[in-house]
């Protein structure tokens, strides 16, 4: 298997001070796939997905045990540098987080970060990764107006289109949609199809609706453990667990 | 009981509707209260002051005793001069100060630092005249425009850093994330987002301390000194309109009397342009941050 762009969790369990958040998690997401993680709250989905980036590390009195192979390397390992994984490792978030620039900056900053200055360069990949999330189109008159400025979909397309410029392997999408009306998440769900040929989805969801239109495989989390983790078509139609089966036809959660 | 409590109601009905008429007819009277003495002393100053405001004030030195008219544009300048200076000492302190105690320091640390800002505000102005003038005038041998603006920029750090510190706090934590996440290194993320978008909180506080010490004397009596003409160096003692209103309001002459209430209602109409600046500027910024 082509390890760019794969994630393997092996017996991962991860604590909030004595709070065990993760209990032996193991899971491997497989390039350009979409792997859905839905659960109850508090099961720990957006923990783990937080796992993928090392997004946890910002919480004090943490604690990781396992390994998390991100393109076969393990990214807990002491010498991980965490700012070049976050390059590959990018995200979306639940509430669209522009940044307070304007739309082209939005998109230009991650560039600019790393050190790239060439106007043309900056120029084509704001115009390429505004195509690419869809949203070209509808702000291609107005690059320089506050990205504030847009709508809730329309600043959440940005937030994918800001990911994508600094070309990631693997996107995670904590609750992308859970702020949206139904149009602008269809959109979205739309664009998650598109990037699919090119990047690794991991995505959080509260709709189990959505886990199975848009994901390849969907993992069901419970108390910290992975209950079930298969192809989306069988989990929604023939799951081998009793407690899967009972959440997806709404008993409980 | 609940026939009880029902007529209980209806018995104090009436009392209770006196209190509720009387006590915002209090407020009320406290709240023109207020306007009633900003009002009082506007009219005063204005009516004081108002014939010797021309343009010469604005454009000419002081003259000296008996002589008619003359200005106070050294003591303008000055000021100015001064609130300058105190800026390049009070801002990046204070605003450092303010970002490090949101971003970096442990709560404890940051807490001991905040009640630390809290006691260095009460501390009186004329306090930091004298410090000033033992780590600035002494060494330097000498009254300067450079010891009086150490005094008052020493005067705003700590109420920059409080500001500061409170307003780049209230940026959602989610705006941090989206930076990191994106792989940009922390202290990016501080300067390129953080600190943007607490922008027209830390102006106001910057603006609000510039206003107050803008009126300040104490510290610049032995400091800046005072000057009755130009100042031609930073090292030379400096003019202030504070320090001249007070020199001719003490004075025994009428003329100078009625300059120095021109030279506070110069004073108190540059307080008031940097806060209409500051709060234009702020209702801009959120203009571009909110999106509206």
């Amino acid at each position: 298997m082509d390890l760019k762009g794969s994630i393997q969790v092996k017996d991962l369990n991860f604590y909030y001070g004595t709070q065990h958040a993760l209990k032996s998690i193991s899971m491997t997401v497989e390039p350009r796939q979409i792997v859905a993680m839905i659960g109850p709250s508090g099961c720990g989905k957006s923990t783990l997905i937080r796992i993928f980036n090392r997004m946890n590390d910002l919480i004090p009195s943490t604690r990781v045990e396992g390994e998390v192979l991100v393109d076969g390397v393990n990214i807990y390992d002491k010498n991980m540098d965490v700012v070049s994984l976050r390059r590959r490792v990018g995200m979306v978030f639940q509430k669209s987080t522009p940044f307070p620039k304007s739309i082209y900056e939005n998109i230009a900053y991650g560039l600019k970060i790393l050190g790239i200055k060439d106007r043309r360069i900056l120029g084509e990949t704001v115009e390429k990764s505004l195509r690419r999330a869809a949203l070209w189109e509808e702000v291609k008159d107005h690059l320089g107006k506050s990205a504030m400025s847009l709508s809730g979909g329309q600043q959440q397309r940005l937030c994918i289109a800001r990911a994508i410029a600094v070309s990631p392997e693997i996107i995670l999408m904590d609750e992308p949609c859970s702020a949206l009306d139904p149009i602008a998440t269809a959109r979205i769900e739309e664009l998650m199809g598109t990037l699919k040929d090119e990047y690794t989805i991991v995505i959080v969801t509260h709709n189990m609706q959505q886990a199975a239109r848009v994901s390849d495989k969907t993992a069901f989390l419970m108390h910290g453990q992975i209950i079930e983790f298969t192809k989306t078509t069988d989990f929604f139609t023939k799951p081998s667990n009793k407690i899967t089966e009972d959440y997806i036809t709404g008993r409980f959660g | 009981m609940k026939e009880m409590i029902h007529t209980a109601f209806e018995r104090t009905r009436s009392r209770r509707a006196i209190w509720d008429k009387a006590m915002i007819y209090v407020l009320s009277l406290c709240a023109i209260g207020v306007l009633f003495i900003l009002f009082n002393i506007l009219t005063h100053l204005f009516i004081q002051g108002i014939t010797s405001l021309n343009f010469d004030f604005f454009t000419h030195l002081p003259k000296p005793v008996g002589e008619k008219g003359g200005g106070m544009a050294n003591a303008i300048t000055g000021t100015l001069t001064l609130l300058g200076l105190a800026i390049c000492v009070g801002v990046p302190i204070g605003l450092g100060a303010g970002v490090y105690l949101s971003e970096y320091a442990d709560l404890k640390f940051a807490h001991t630092v905040r009640f630390m800002a809290d006691v260095m505000n009460g501390i009186p102005s004329i306090v930091y005249g004298i410090f000033a003038y033992i780590v600035c005038v002494l060494p330097m041998k000498g009254f300067s425009a450079l010891s009086g603006g150490f005094a008052l920029g020493i005067m705003m750090i700590p109420m920059i850093s409080r500001t500061s510190e409170q307003f780049v706090r209230m940026v959602p934590s989610q705006l941090r994330e989206a930076g990191l996440a994106l792989g940009v290194p922390k202290w990016r993320v501080v300067v390129d987002i953080v600190v943007p978008a607490a922008l027209a909180g830390i102006t106001t506080g910057v603006m609000v301390s510039l206003a107050r010490v803008a009126g300040e004397t104490a510290p610049l009596l032995f400091t800046a000194f005072g000057n009755r003409f130009w100042n031609h160096s930073l090292m030379q003692p400096i003019a202030a309109l504070p320090l001249q209103v007070f020199a001719y309001a003490i004075s025994p002459f009428d003329d100078w009397h009625r300059q120095a209430w021109a030279g506070a209602i110069v004073l108190i109409l540059m307080v008031f342009m940097i806060n209409g600046w500051a709060q234009f500027y702020v209702m801009r910024r959120s203009r571009w941050t909110s999106g509206k």
